[in-house]
This record gives structure tokens, sequence and C-alpha cells, in this order.
């Protein structure tokens, strides 16, 4: 088997309408840059899912976020795509502007330095990620611990990616196959998929970051279909083992607890949030008491259809008209690659 | 859902280790994996997730040889 | 020493800043004069005018400074339009708390590009405001336009060439090595674009269009030429030159090359007949040992970028949209 002949079986695929989901943010990103797309007939649909960190947090998160970086001596930690994401009024870039102290990270282990040399300043960390994250978290709260610095919070909007993908399979959806994200399966290990493969009879791939990776997922999961098979396969064996980072999941699990959490445009999800347990709330910046406000939010946002492929963008009331990419509202539009996104800057350009 | 890059572990210090990505140096927390210098790492925002079994390009040789007796 | 608000008073310290720092560096026979603006000579070539603001952080970083950057971003401005610099007015915007030996540096080295890129410093000005020790440069350049060939005639055509002079990403991925404190050695392209865009002109290629890559990176730019010029394009990613550090820096922190910001990099479209030609004079420049040619219009009419991606996939490159942050998705 090569290249050439998954291209071509894949092109050739003359079954039903499919409809598949690659769950993970970065293979849509990946899947965006290499034009896999171009690869695919009218008949398979690839799905952008709810694994983007970034934008699965809820509008009243970065209101909280805002409200840290305005208070005396305080200075919000995050990472760089979080800047754009709208909260009720605004961003946190345009919060930069009005005086927010908002700095850029790469790691939130950068904070251990600076924590140690401002005393006098409280940092708080805009804390969002999936399983693949949520291990840096644990372990700088360990160093917080062992080295006594209380100056650091963190703000968290953590989220489980299971619990995401029973709700999606649970409710009516089109999806038929899913491309599971390879980062957070090197923490939860190909095996977390094996009993929502059997219990709704949907194959899954777990797949790398290369466009080769994706194809032969892809291919995967057309056999798997074709063949009525349901099953987890590990194609990204290099770094992912069947019961995951053992020593990741441990340290999750001393540090956090799951349970209920908002997704943006969705809803609430039980299960699918990480929370700091109990002992350790004095790190934490509020983020169990967010306003409710993002109920309004999500009782126009459609996104939560989009993402299960039960409609399309354009379908949506608030697409193109208040939600664009220049000012989006839901999280298909936050990212750049989402579902939304991408529509709206391509059928804008058919239209012109 | 996470950008994440392999590199290569250069130096430990307990916890922590410099790992290079072909040149750019990070400091990366190590705490999660048992990697010693010379190791490929998997490095998600600074934190090594995992140890490389073996690189990409060889999975993916690998992975096209595999595909005929998977399904 | 530090700048203090005194400095911009317009008294003492003032002058003391302007005899003691700008005059050292910055005196020619139109500067010397000082009064309250340059007297130039007449030109029997039509003129090109140009201006443009630096703001950056850090101020000096590998490979340049601002006040090389503020010389050598107005000077390919003018060369992108096939005009020779000529003059040069400097402004400088100086924070309270700015350190004297910096500034000091930086105007020499704003100097020392100007001699190189073979301008005058005609007219300049400093003001002080509050803040942290920082500084601001606006350059307006004049330029004669000595290559008319570049505005006459040239139209963009099906089957013409997009050439890039060099590596992308190099200027964007250096600066924020120093804010993210990721160490290597990737330094700032930073440079005066004039010997390469000389030696094309010279040598008589048919160039249809010059652009410098800067804010945006080369997706942005090659998009408002397409939409501009109403053509449809297509690259090649496997054309695309990025040194490997600065592929590697970017795929740390989720960036993309395509929409990197660049100091010392042009992109143009020649004829296809001229293609492998200029492709060798730009090779044969200090600057241009990685130029490629990367893509060719293959439709007029309608407005339209896309990439051939490694493996044959096709993909629509369009404008920046977010800021060209790390990301963690």
């Amino acid at each position: 088997m090569n290249l050439e002949t998954i291209i071509k079986k894949i092109g050739d695929y003359q079954g039903s309408k499919l409809k598949i989901m690659e769950v993970c943010g970065t293979h849509t990103v990946t899947i965006f840059k290499n034009g896999i797309r171009s690869f695919l007939p009218s008949t398979i649909e690839l799905i952008s899912g709810p694994g983007c960190p970034v934008c699965v947090t809820p509008p009243s998160y970065i209101d909280k976020a805002i409200e840290w970086s305005l208070k005396p001596n305080c200075i919000l930690l995050t990472f760089g795509d979080m800047m754009k994401v709208p909260g009720i009024q605004k961003s946190l870039s345009e919060a930069k502007a009005e005086g927010a102290r908002v700095e850029i990270m790469y790691s939130p282990q950068e904070v251990l330095k600076k924590a140690r040399q401002n005393p006098g300043i409280t940092y708080i960390i805009a804390s969002v990620g999936f399983e693949t994250t949520i291990p840096i978290y644990s372990l700088l709260l360990e160093q917080l611990l062992e080295n006594n610095i209380s100056n650091v919070k963190f703000l968290t909007a953590l989220r489980r990616i299971i619990p995401a993908l029973d709700y999606i399979c649970a409710t009516e959806s089109e999806i038929v196959a899913f491309l599971a994200p390879g980062h957070a399966s090197t923490i939860l290990g190909s095996n977390a998929y094996q009993e929502l493969a059997a219990k709704y009879h949907k194959p899954f791939a777990v797949a790398g970051f290369e466009a080769e990776h994706i194809l032969i997922a892809i291919y995967d999961l057309l056999r798997q279909i074709e063949t009525g098979k349901y099953e987890v396969h590990n194609l990204y064996p290099s770094v992912v083992q069947p019961e995951g980072n053992i020593a990741a999941l441990k340290i999750i699990n001393k540090y956090f607890i799951p349970d209920s959490a908002n997704w943006r445009g969705i809803g609430d999800i039980p299960e699918s949030g990480f929370y700091l347990r109990d002992e350790y709330l004095k790190y934490d910046a509020g983020s169990r008491e967010l306003p409710a406000e993002d109920k309004q939010l999500n009782s126009k946002c459609r996104c939560g259809e989009v993402i299960i492929g039960k409609i399309n963008p354009e379908q949506c009331p608030m697409f193109g008209k208040i939600c664009t990419p220049i000012k989006p509202k839901g999280p298909c539009m936050v990212s750049t690659e989402g579902t939304c996104g991408i529509w709206y800057r391509f059928s804008q350009r058919e239209k012109k | 859902m996470c950008v994440a890059l392999p590199g290569k572990v250069i130096a430990t210090d307990g916890l922590f280790g410099k790992v290079d990505f072909q040149g750019n140096i990070v400091d990366v927390n190590l705490g999660i994996v048992d990697a010693k210098i010379g190791d490929y790492v998997l490095v998600h925002a600074g934190c090594a997730i995992e140890v490389l079994k073996k690189d990409k390009a060889q999975e993916i040789i690998d992975l096209f040889q595999e595909l005929e007796s998977m399904v | 020493m530090k700048i203090v608000m005194a400095h911009g008073s317009g008294g003492n310290a003032t002058r003391e800043l302007i005899r003691n720092l700008f005059q050292k560096y910055l005196s020619n026979a139109y500067l010397d004069k000082m009064e309250d603006s340059a007297s130039l000579p007449k030109s029997e070539f039509s003129l090109a005018l140009t201006t443009d603001t630096f703001v950056v952080t850090p101020l000096e970083f590998p490979g340049g400074d601002i006040g090389k950057l503020a010389v050598c971003g107005t000077v390919n401005d003018l060369w992108m339009v096939g005009a020779e610099p000529q003059y040069l007015t400097a402004g400088f915007i100086l924070e309270e708390g700015l350190d004297l030996e910096l500034l000091e540096r930086i105007v020499k080295s704003l100097s020392l590009a100007a001699q190189e890129a073979g301008i005058y410093i005609v007219a300049g000005d400093t003001k002080v405001v509050q803040g942290n020790g920082g500084m601001y440069i606006n350059t307006t350049g004049l330029g004669f336009k000595k290559f008319q060939q570049l505005t006459d005639g040239q139209t963009v055509q099906k089957n013409d060439a997009i050439i890039v002079s060099g590596n992308l990403g190099d200027h964007h991925a250096c600066i924020m090595s120093q804010r993210m404190e990721i160490k290597n050695s990737i330094q700032s392209d930073c440079a005066n674009l004039g010997p390469a865009v000389r030696a094309l002109l010279e040598q008589g290629i048919r160039v249809r269009i010059m652009r410098d890559i800067t804010r945006g990176g080369l997706g942005t730019v090659l998009n408002e030429i397409a939409e501009a010029k109403q053509v449809t394009m297509e690259i090649e990613e496997e054309s695309i030159p990025v040194h490997s550090e600065v592929q590697s820096f970017c795929d740390i922190l989720g960036l993309d090359p395509l929409y990197m910001a660049n100091e010392g990099k042009f992109m143009c479209i020649v004829a296809k007949e001229d293609e492998e030609k200029a492709l060798e004079i730009l090779k044969n420049t200090k600057l241009g040992a990685n130029a490629r040619i990367i893509g060719h219009i293959i439709d007029t009419g309608r407005y339209l970028v896309t990439l051939k991606t490694r493996l044959g996939g096709r993909r629509i490159i369009d404008v920046l949209y977010s800021e060209g942050l790390p990301r963690i998705c």
C-alpha cells in the first residue's frame, strides 16, 4: 500500500454520503493547510468537531479573564489564540487596548520565573485545554505548592473529550466515524474510545498530524465502514499507547476533578470539564463562578448543530450577519479554520 | 486540539530539560515522561507528553505496510 | 543617562541632544544648514514619495535595530516602484526613560544604513513623550524614478512567473523569539533591497510588479496583487523558501511562515520568458541566494490564489485574518 493508492481509493469511493468528524482543532488546521478536502469525493464530508479548547470557551469565561486583567496588580497570562475570542462585550485583545494587563505565553510554566521576580503581582493563568494540556497545569501547581508560591491562580476552562464525543454520539448525529485526536490520545490512550465505539457502533481512527496520517486514517475509516466494523485503530503508535500516559493521568486526577461544563454555542455537557479539587481552591480564580449569561448566546447560536453535521452554517440565523470572522460569536467562527470561518471566507469570495 | 512537536532532549536537570527543535532550544517540563538525553519527546506548551517510539517518516512507512492487515 | 522630558523642551537639553548625538552621526550638507526646511535641487526624473512609521519591541534584535529598520523599510518601498532612493527625513519620538547609549547606537545604525543605501537624510525632528523608555521612528523617502520600464506598459499576464527573493518569516520569527524567550540563531532579514532590484531592472527583466513582503506576509501580498489585477495565481508549497530553523520555530508555536512579516524580502511577477534569467540574477546578489520561482499566473479575469500542497492537494490562500500570535490549537 502506498500514498497514491490510498488517495485513489478514497477518491473512488462510490458508496452513500458519509460525514466523518475530525475531533481535534489541530487536525482541522492540518486538513485545511494540506488541502485534504481536495482529495475527497463529494460523497465524503469532513466535519470539524468541538476539539479546539480556545473556541469552546464560553463568553462568560472571557469576561472573567478580562475582569482579572483589569484588577490592580494582576496580570493575565494567555495563549495567543485566546486574544480574539469574544466575551459578552469584548475580547481580551480589545480589553488590552483599554489598559488590561495581558501577556502571551508559550508555556504556563513561564509563570514560575515571573511570580518569583514579582511577588507583588498576582498572575492569572487563562488555563484552557483538553487532556493534552492539563498535565502541564498539574505539574505547575505541584511546583507552586513545593516552592510555596502563592501569587499564581488558575482560571480554568478545561475540557474532557470523551464526554463531549459521547454527547455528540448520543445526540441525533449524522457522524458515522471519528478521526480521534492524536495528542489528547497520547494522554488518554487509544483504549479510551473503545466504549464509545462499541456503544454507538462507530469506528475511530487515532491519527497523527502529517497529511499522510490524515489520509491513512480516512482510508482506514472508509474500510471499516464498508466492512461494517466499528473498532478503534491506533494509527499514531509512535506516541499513542493503548493505555495512554499513566503518569499524566495520575497527576491530572491528583489535582483536578470532573464535573459539568459549558461549551460555547453548545451548552452544558455533563462531566465534560475538569476543575481544581477543593483542597487547591486557593489557587483557583473563580472558575466555577462564571455568570450565567452564556445561555443567551447558546439559545441563538447553532454551532452545536453545525458541529454534529446536522445543518450547514448558512442555516444559522446569526451566520454572516452578527457572526463573522471579524466579530465571531460561535466556536465554528472563532476558529479561522472552523466550519463557519472557512464557509464564510470562501462563500463570500464566490459571491464577489 | 493541541499544537505539539517532537524535539530532541539535549539536557536534563531534575524535572526540567532542554529540548532542541532544529536549532530552537526550549525549556521543557519532563515530569510525566521517562526521558533521557538523546531521546525525542513530543512537546506541547512546554510539557513533554510522550517519548517517541519511532520517527514520523518511519511511522508512516510502517503504517502503509500494516494497512493491508488492519481491517 | 536617560531621556527626560527636558530633552523635548526645545531648550538647552534639546540643543545638546541634537548637537552631541544626532549631528554627530547624521551630518551632511543638507542637514548642517540647520534651516527649517531642506532645499533640494531640481530633478530630471519623476518622483516617488513614501512614508512609514516604525514600531518594534525589542528596539535591538539579532540582525538589526529600529534605526536600520526605519531606513531599509522606506528605501525598500521606493525601490518597489522602480525609484532610486535619494532623500530621507527622520522623525524620532522618544519615550521618557530611554537609555541614551541605546539611542546613540540606534542613530549610528540608522546613519550607517542610510550611507549604505546611498540616501541623504535631509530633515529630522525629535519629540519626547511620557512612557517607558521606548522609541518610534517615522521616515519619509523621496526617490527618482529612473527605471520607467517598471511602470510603463507592464501588465500582469497569464503564465507570468511569481518569484520571491529569499527565505520567509525570518524577521517575525526573530522578534517573536526574543519575546517568547526561545533560544535560536534566527536573525532578522532587515536589509536594503536596492542592489537586488537594481540588478533585475538594469538587466532588462520585464518586471510586471514588485512588492516587499512585510506585515501580513506573502499570503496577504499575493492576495492584494491578485485582487488588484484580477488574476488567478497558483503557488507550490514545496517551492516556498523557509529555513528549517524558522519552520521549526513556527511549528512550535503554531505559526504559518506564509503570513509572517519580513523586512528584507520582496516578491515580483516577471514575464514567463524572463523567469530563469531573473532567478539567476537574483541568486547572484547578496540577498538572493535562496530566491525561488514559487508559482505562476494561471488565469486572468478572476481573483484567486491557490496553493498546491506537498502531496498534490489544493487549498485557497487567503489574507491574514488573525494577529499571527502563538497558538495552542
